[in-house]
C-alpha cells in the first residue's frame, strides 16, 4: 500500500480547510457553520479510516455496476427539448438567452 | 369496501369487470389524502386535476375495451425526485421548491402509456440524503403506525402513503436502502431492482452508480406488476441494461421447495432489537417450512460496506449537485450578486439544507488532490471486494434473508443531531447498491408495536426469483394484510 493510500488518524480538518472546500463547491457558509462542520467532518472522516484495515494491494477499483463499455449511438440529429420549454425554467430569460450576473468582475 | 385499501390486483379485477370506475377509485383516494395527509405529510404536491383527467381517460379505455393493462386506471404517486412534466418536482429541497419539469422521466412515460393515474409527488429526505424523511426542507413525514416516529427514508412519503391507503402504489428510489428501509418501517413491500434494470432518465441523480427506481406496494403481486411495466432498456439511459425483461408474474405461486436460503451471519449483530431478530428468524422458519434449504453464509466485508457507501456517495453526490447553481433553473439568489460566483454562493447557501451542504463538502474533500487515493480510490477497491462477497455467496445459495435495520422505526428527532449516528442505522441496507444487486423488503412481523421488515437479496437480475419467494411468504402469512391505525 503506498503512503498516499494510508491517511493518518491525526489528519484534522480545520476551519480554514472547511472554508476552502466550501469555496471550491460554491457554498456560502458562516463562521459558525465552518466551526460546526469542522468538528463533524473530523468524526466522519475518522470513521472512514476503518477502510485501512482492508488489504487492497492487488484489488482493482470497481467501476459502475452497469454495462462495462461505452454505449454509443449513430450520430443522427433528433429532436430534444424546444428552446421555449427550456427557457420556461430559466430564472431570467432574455430573448433566446439565459441571463446570469457578470462572469468577470466589474471592479 | 374501502377503495383506498384495494391492492392493485383487486382494483384491476373490479375495474376490468366495470364494478368500479377509475374516476370513483381516484376520487376516493384523493378524498382520503385530504382527510389523512394533514397528519402524515406524505405528499409535497397533489396533482388533483391531472389525476381526474387521467382517470377519465382510463375509464374511456375500459369503455372501448382497448389498451387495457394491469395498471390501467390505477392511482399512483412517486417520490419527488422523479421528473413529471407540468407537475412541480422538488426533491424536497428549497432549491427546487418551484421547479416544474418540462419532460417526464421514462418511468412516468411508461406508466402513462399503461394508463395509470398520477396523484402527485411524495415527500423525501432532501435530495435523498437521509434515512428518516427528517431532512426534507419542508416537513417530516410521519410513520402511520406511530405518528411520533419516522417512516424511514429517504422514500418515507411513498412508504407512508402506500401503508395508509393514500395511493395504490408508489415509485420510490433506493441509493442505499431508501426504498427498503421505509418499506420495512411502514410494513409495505418495497423492491430495489438490479442497477440498470429500470431507466434513470428523468430521475434527479444523487449517486449515479447506485441510484435505482423501484415500486412500493401492499403486496408482492402488485410489485411484480409494476416492475413489469417500468423495467427495460432505455436508449436515453446509457446505464440501462440490455437484457430482456422476463415475465415477473409467471412464477408467482410456483413452489419454492428446494431453493437455498442463505442467512448472512454478519447481518445479525449483538445489540439488535430482540423483537426484530425474533421476527426475522420466525420468517426464516416459515420459508424453511415451505421447503427452502436454510444455511448460514458469510459476507466477510460487510462491516466495510458503510464507509465504502458513504465515501462514494459524498463524492458522486457532490458532483451531481453542482448543477444547482441558480443559472438555468431552480432557485436563484442573484439580486445582491456582484458576479456569477456570488450568485452560486448565495443560491446554494439559501437553497440547500445542512445535511446536503455537509455531504457536498465532504465529497469535494475526499476527491481533492492529496486525498483522492486515500479515500475515493480506496473505497472503489473495497467496493470490488463487496461485489465479490455477493458473487461468492450466490454460488452457495439462491437468495439471502436479512433484516433491513437493527431496530424498528425510531422517534422523530432521536438521531437527527449526530450525522454519524444516522449513517450507522443504514448498516444492513448499504452493501447492495455498490454491488448492484436487487433486494425485496417484505413485512414479517412487529416488535414493540412497530413493523419489522425482512429483505430478500439476490444476485443481479434475480428479481423474478425474489418476487417468487416473497409471494410464497405472503401466501403463508398475514403481515401484509395489516393496516396502520391511522383513521
Amino acid at each position: 500500500m503506498t503512503s498516499k493510500e494510508q491517511p493518518q488518524s491525526t489528519d484534522t480538518i480545520g476551519i480554514e480547510m472547511v472554508k476552502h472546500v466550501a469555496l471550491l463547491v460554491r457554498l456560502g457558509i458562516t463562521e459558525e457553520e465552518a466551526r460546526e462542520f469542522s468538528h463533524q467532518f473530523n468524526a466522519i472522516i475518522d470513521y472512514f479510516h476503518l477502510l485501512n484495515e482492508v488489504d487492497t494491494a492487488s484489488v482493482p477499483p470497481a467501476n459502475a455496476s452497469g454495462p462495462s463499455s461505452n454505449v454509443l449511438r449513430a450520430d443522427q440529429v433528433a429532436p430534444s427539448m424546444s428552446r421555449e420549454d427550456f427557457l420556461k425554467n430559466a430564472p431570467q430569460a432574455e430573448g433566446s438567452f439565459v441571463r446570469v450576473p457578470g462572469v468577470l468582475d466589474e471592479d | 369496501m374501502e377503495l383506498h385499501n384495494l391492492t392493485l390486483r383487486e382494483a384491476h379485477e373490479l375495474l376490468s369487470t366495470k364494478k368500479i370506475s377509475s374516476l370513483e377509485l381516484t376520487t376516493a383516494v384523493l378524498k382520503r389524502i385530504r382527510q389523512i395527509d394533514p397528519q402524515l405529510h406524505a405528499y409535497v404536491t397533489v396533482s388533483e386535476e391531472l389525476a381526474l383527467e387521467q382517470a377519465r381517460q382510463a375509464d374511456a379505455r375500459f369503455h372501448s375495451g382497448k389498451q387495457i393493462t394491469p395498471l390501467t386506471g390505477i392511482p399512483f404517486a412517486v417520490k419527488d425526485c422523479i421528473s413529471t412534466r407540468g407537475v412541480r418536482t422538488t426533491c424536497s429541497s428549497k432549491i427546487l421548491e418551484n421547479y416544474v419539469p418540462q419532460y417526464n422521466a421514462t418511468v412516468i412515460d411508461r406508466l402513462a402509456e399503461a394508463g395509470a393515474v398520477l396523484l402527485g409527488k411524495h415527500n423525501m429526505d432532501e435530495f435523498g440524503m437521509g434515512s428518516s424523511c427528517e431532512n426534507s426542507a419542508f416537513f417530516p413525514t410521519r410513520n402511520p403506525w406511530d405518528l411520533e416516529r419516522v417512516p424511514g427514508g429517504s422514500s418515507g412519503g411513498s412508504a407512508a402513503a402506500v401503508a395508509s391507503g393514500l395511493t395504490t402504489f408508489a415509485l420510490g428510489e433506493d441509493t442505499g436502502g431508501s426504498i427498503r428501509m421505509p418499506a420495512g418501517f411502514c410494513s409495505v413491500v418495497g423492491l430495489k431492482p438490479t442497477y440498470g434494470r429500470v431507466s434513470r432518465y428523468g430521475l434527479i441523480a444523487l449517486v449515479s452508480s447506485f441510484d435505482t427506481i423501484g415500486p412500493l406496494t401492499r403486496e408482492v403481486y402488485d410489485c411484480a406488476a409494476v416492475l413489469q411495466t417500468i423495467a427495460g432498456k432505455d436508449p436515453r439511459d446509457s446505464t440501462s441494461l440490455s437484457e430482456a425483461v422476463p415475465d415477473y408474474l409467471k412464477n408467482l405461486g410456483e413452489p419454492i421447495k428446494g431453493l437455498r436460503l442463505g442467512i448472512p451471519k454478519e447481518y445479525f449483530l449483538p445489540g439488535m432489537e430482540a423483537g426484530v431478530e425474533k421476527s426475522i428468524r420466525e420468517a426464516v422458519r416459515t420459508l424453511e417450512g415451505l421447503g427452502m434449504q436454510v444455511r448460514e453464509v458469510s459476507l466477510p466485508h460487510t462491516k466495510y460496506a458503510l464507509p465504502v457507501y458513504y465515501l462514494l456517495l459524498f463524492a458522486e453526490a457532490s458532483a451531481n449537485l453542482a448543477r444547482f447553481d441558480g443559472a438555468r433553473f431552480g432557485r436563484s439568489d442573484r439580486e445582491q450578486a456582484k458576479n456569477v460566483v456570488d450568485m452560486y454562493l448565495q443560491t446554494r447557501r439559501e437553497g440547500f439544507g445542512t445535511e446536503v451542504k455537509r455531504r457536498i463538502m465532504l465529497g469535494a474533500y475526499v476527491l481533492s488532490a492529496g486525498y483522492y487515493d486515500a479515500y475515493y480510490l480506496k473505497a472503489q477497491k473495497v467496493r470490488t471486494l463487496l461485489r465479490r462477497d455477493f458473487e461468492t455467496v450466490f454460488e452457495q445459495c439462491d437468495v439471502l434473508a436479512a433484516p433491513i435495520c437493527p431496530t424498528t422505526a425510531f422517534k422523530i428527532g432521536e438521531k437527527i443531531d449526530d450525522p454519524l449516528t444516522m449513517y450507522l442505522s443504514d448498516i444492513y441496507v448499504v452493501a447492495t447498491n455498490p454491488a448492484g444487486v436487487p433486494a425485496l423488503n417484505v413485512p414479517c412481523g412487529f416488535s414493540q408495536g412497530m413493523p419489522v421488515g425482512m429483505q430478500l437479496i439476490g444476485k443481479q437480475l434475480s428479481e423474478a426469483l425474489l418476487l417468487q419467494v416473497g409471494h410464497a411468504y405472503q401466501m403463508a402469512t398475514d403481515w401484509h394484510k395489516m393496516r396502520p391505525p391511522v383513521a
